[in-house]
């Protein structure tokens, strides 16, 4: 009862903030929709025993990322209404609708056709245990630590690279220097 | 209380996720503000990380959990790069949206 309560709380604050993003004119307004679809993804996490996904996601995205998209927002003082009336490409929007709910309603068939044959393996385990509830935080990290280590050390030469990137792209040129021009 | 309440299953995250997918992908075709784009892009990426906790889950196994993990990773890079451009983008041209990005055609 409890589990079905909860999924379908989460379900509606994801699928409510998914439509303010897609609909509302203001970025502002998007950027505090995208703040509820995070959130109910969060809930859902804790709900499939991934509590430290659950926090990250929290502190991560709604934290770090929309703060980000807020800030771009407020620097740039692009948070003006975006015209929604105009259709630049003729049946741009009938057409991703179309194509946006085959899609939908294509892999949702899949789901349903294939559901028998999804039978549960044995994997590595997972801690489901409610006694244990840190038991999931000791397995990742252990399979973080030891198996993905190698994809781990790369993560941080992405985000060497991302920041690199970023300054380079932010920097105003110094005299004698070719601008990038973007 | 009622006898049979029914409990979620793997099945109805998948057909969420699903759903919150095809929200983000109709995003991406129908905003022409280039920061509303990345926040449907945001919205598949959170679609895909909802299918790994679900298949972890259900296959007892802790590796969707850490694939999840990295792709919040990439996703935050991501996100800083894109952003990047965007501000570069903007500070020259104030009221460009997707459509006004038109250099490189030839």
């Amino acid at each position: 009862m409890m589990e079905l309560v909860v999924f379908v709380c989460a379900a509606g604050m994801v699928l409510a903030g998914a439509l303010g993003v897609l609909f509302t004119k203001h970025p502002v307004h998007a950027a505090l929709s995208l703040i509820l679809t995070l959130f109910g993804i969060a809930v859902l996490f804790v709900a499939l025993e991934a509590n430290f996904l659950a926090a990250v996601q929290v502190i991560v995205y709604a934290g770090a990322i929309v703060v980000l998209f807020l800030f771009v927002i407020m620097l740039l003082g692009v948070d003006k209404v975006e015209a929604m009336g105009i259709d630049p490409i003729r049946l741009q929007r009938p057409i991703a609708a179309i194509v946006g709910l085959s899609t939908a309603g294509l892999v949702t068939v899949a789901i349903l056709a294939s559901r028998e044959s999804l039978t549960a393996q044995s994997g590595s385990g997972l801690s489901t245990d409610p006694a244990d509830a840190d038991g999931n935080i000791r397995l990742l990290a252990r399979d973080v630590f030891s198996d993905k280590v190698l994809a781990f050390e790369l993560t941080s030469v992405l985000l060497v690279i991302a920041v690199v990137g970023t300054v380079l792209l932010a920097r105003k040129p110094r005299k004698g220097e070719t601008e990038v021009t973007p | 209380m009622i006898a049979a309440v029914p409990t979620p299953t793997t099945t109805w995250y998948l057909v969420l996720s699903a759903v919150l997918f095809a929200l983000g992908m109709v995003g991406v075709l129908i905003r022409r503000n280039p920061l509303v784009l990345f926040m449907c892009i945001e919205l598949m990426l959170n679609a895909v990380n909802l299918t790994f906790v679900a298949f972890a889950r259900h296959l007892g196994d802790i590796g969707g959990q850490t694939t999840v993990f990295f792709v919040m990773v990439v996703a935050a890079a991501e996100v800083v790069v894109g952003l990047g451009i965007v501000v570069a983008i903007l500070r020259r041209r104030p009221s460009a949206t997707t459509d006004d990005l038109a250099e490189l055609k030839g």
